[in-house]
């Protein structure tokens, strides 16, 4: 006997009962659909993560206060206070005896606050830096200067404005030389930077720079570092210039056993795999949850098909009484189950696609750097589930159906 | 070609369900030659369709043997037993037992479609030539009046050129007129060379064969030939 002819059998059985076989697909549907979204919009979301964190350069470290676990999210991500990192430590790092490889280091430490000009009046976020900083993240300013290391160790009442800031202050007037207020303290506008967008996940153009120690001194009134980045002359010495990094700062701190550590040295690639492989467990974690619609959706088919086989018991003893073997009739079931979930499937992948595409489109529409990913694995694996599902529940009912007695089948009322 | 289609020796068939269990079949010995028209009667649950059952290869016997053209079939499995259905027999039933929303063509063609052959349109349309049907060929089961429906069952027995024809009670949901058809059309295959045994409760059907096989609780009772034989033709028969 021919596949075709089972084939041919099974669609008309499933014709013959249009909207219950798709109300049965519906639960394959919805499963696939949502994995192969849900693979999709995850692998977008890296492409985000990845596409932010090059965004901000490649060729430094970063030093965080406090320890970690030698693969997890430093400890001031977990929203600890660490106040280990201190001005002697840039110190230290910006000595090339120290990190023959380092080329610029700069702290960073942040606040909020009002920030007023004349009457116009924001709420922004201050970022207290170094001279360095132009130089650790390859930003130069684009009107007036960056301040220097001379204004930072005398606590000059300078700023630099990000681009959106000085838009909402000052609109088109000219920024540089004017005298703005930062939570009530006066700082004078050296220099505005230009238009950057979203870098290493936070948007740049509305942050205001100023020097770090003043940042400290006059509007946080604390005197360490929220984290420290260690600008490397070559990607090649990144491995190297970590040692050297830990092997200074544990001098200065007196330490010296590694397990005493109070900070983190971590290299852009270390964040990148960390972020990654936080959402990759987040993504499968999720489509495992996705899949376990389609296991519902499978019942769902066993039942349907066990209703098929009792309405159809008449049919399948006449089939028997005319020459249809057990295995024939086994697989003309099994094909009916696997059509159910394969066509879902094929539906559940376009469906998954379209929204995948509209997700991808709207993210960009949103200005974010995602990209588009459907990855062949996701249909290959979808359209493989989809037949297995079909065959693992689709079984049950088969193997009841070909077991029938002819003849109990044809007395069956 | 063997002397005897079908021979069965101390046949016997017992059903497990109920207290002490069943005996529908007790001790059966029959046999039936190639081309031979038998009724088998009694009255309900003596067992006719229990032993048509067992000569259809649809129902194996509990003791005794089964030789179909000298070949002791008692023990075949379940796939040598659906094989032998599909080319060596054909059923009726009183039930009809079409495809439901499936057209004559399909219906007939069933059989075919099991065998392990390439599947002959011509033979189909045939079958159904045969039992005047043709001009319904494309209608669905459920279009169909009784008789007719009956008629594409006797298409569907015969598509496949089976040795036999097994017909349970073809003609008991039938009006007289349209049983009368049935009776017609399996007399004419029988006289182009057909077994055929009909399984019947009415004396009068009964004999429009030419041996009458009477049974009574599970046992034969009489055995004998039609002395007066009723032919179903008549004048304005169907076949010209
Ligand atoms: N599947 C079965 N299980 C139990 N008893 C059965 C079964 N099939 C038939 N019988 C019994 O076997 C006997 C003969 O049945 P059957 O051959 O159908 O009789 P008939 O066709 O002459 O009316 C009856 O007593 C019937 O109740
Ligand atoms: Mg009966």
């Amino acid at each position: 006997m021919r596949p075709s002819i089972l084939i041919d059998i099974s669609f008309r059985a499933l014709r013959a009962k249009r909207s219950r076989t798709f109300l049965t697909m519906l639960g394959i549907i919805i499963g696939i659909a949502s994995v192969i979204i849900i693979m999709s919009a995850g692998a977008g979301a890296q492409s985000l993560i990845v596409n932010q964190i090059k965004s901000i350069g490649t060729n430094f470290i970063t030093v965080f206060p406090g320890k970690s676990e030698d693969k997890g999210p430093p400890s001031s991500v977990l929203g600890l206070i660490t106040t280990s990192l201190k001005d002697a430590d840039i110190t230290a790092l910006l000595n090339k005896n120290n990190v023959p490889h380092g080329i610029a280091v700069t702290g960073y430490n942040r606040g909020v606050g009002t920030i007023t000009w004349r009457d116009q009046q924001i709420d922004g976020t201050f970022v207290g830096v170094n001279s360095y900083f132009p130089e650790v993240e390859d930003s130069q300013v684009a009107e007036g200067r960056f301040f220097t290391e001379d204004e930072n160790a005398s606590l000059a009442r300078v700023v630099v404005l990000g681009y959106q800031t000085k838009q909402d202050l000052f609109a088109d007037q000219e920024a540089v030389g004017q005298v703005i207020k930062i939570k009530k303290s006066a700082f004078t506008v050296i220099g505005v930077n230009p238009k950057e967008g979203v870098k290493g996940f936070q948007n740049v153009d509305s942050l205001v720079y100023i020097p770090a120690k003043t940042a400290q001194k006059i509007l946080l009134g604390t005197n360490y570092y929220s984290q420290i980045r260690v600008k490397v002359d070559d990607e090649a010495n990144i491995d190297e210039t970590i040692l050297d990094t830990q092997l200074t700062l544990r001098e200065d701190h007196r330490i010296t056993n590694p397990i005493d550590d109070d900070f983190t040295v971590r290299s852009q690639k270390d964040s990148l795999d960390i972020l990654l492989a936080v959402t990759n467990a987040l993504k499968f974690f999720l489509a495992a949850i996705a899949a376990i619609s389609l296991i519902v959706g499978g019942v769902g088919i066993m039942n349907i098909m066990l209703v098929a086989v009792n309405e159809r018991t008449r049919e399948i003893g006449l089939r028997k009484a005319v020459g249809a073997k057990n295995g024939n009739i086994m697989s003309q079931f099994l094909i009916e189950s696997v059509i159910i979930t394969l066509v879902g499937g094929i539906i559940g992948i376009v469906i998954g696609v379209v929204f995948s595409t509209l997700i991808a489109f709207v993210a960009r529409a949103l200005s974010y750097n995602w990209d588009l990913v459907i990855s062949p694995f996701a249909i290959i694996l979808a359209t493989s589930i989809s037949i297995v599902v079909g065959l693992v529940f689709g079984l049950y009912p088969a193997s009841r159906a070909s077991k029938l007695n002819p003849i109990e089948a044809l007395r069956y009322e | 070609m063997a002397d005897l289609l079908i021979k069965l020796v101390n046949v016997g068939k017992q059903y497990e369900s109920g207290e002490s269990g069943t005996v529908a079949l007790n001790d059966i010995n029959l046999d039936i030659k190639p081309g031979e028209f038998v009724s088998i009667m009694g009255p309900s649950g003596s067992g006719k369709s229990t032993l048509m059952h067992i000569m259809g290869f649809l129902d194996k016997p509990s003791s005794g043997q089964y030789f179909y053209k000298d070949q002791d079939v008692s023990n075949f499995d379940d796939d040598k037993l659906a094989g032998i259905r599909n080319t060596e027999v054909g059923f009726v039933f009183q039930a009809f037992n079409l495809l439901q929303r499936t057209n004559v063509y399909d219906n007939v063609k069933l059989p075919l479609v099991y065998a392990n052959k390439k599947l002959d349109k011509d033979k189909v349309e045939m079958a159904i030539k045969r039992v005047g049907l043709f001009h319904r060929i494309n209608n669905l089961s459920n279009q169909l009046s009784g008789g007719e429906k009956q008629r594409v069952a006797i298409a569907r027995a015969l598509v496949n050129d089976p040795s036999i024809i097994f017909a349970d009670e073809p003609t008991g949901n039938l009006d007289s007129k349209s049983g009368k058809q049935i009776m017609e059309i399996l007399q004419d295959l029988n006289a182009a060379g057909k077994t055929i045994i009909l399984v019947t409760h009415e004396q009068e059907t009964a004999e429009h064969a030419q041996r009458i096989i009477k049974i009574r609780d599970g046992q034969i009772v009489s055995d004998e030939q039609v002395k007066e034989r009723h032919f179903a033709r008549q004048e304005d028969g169907l076949r010209k």
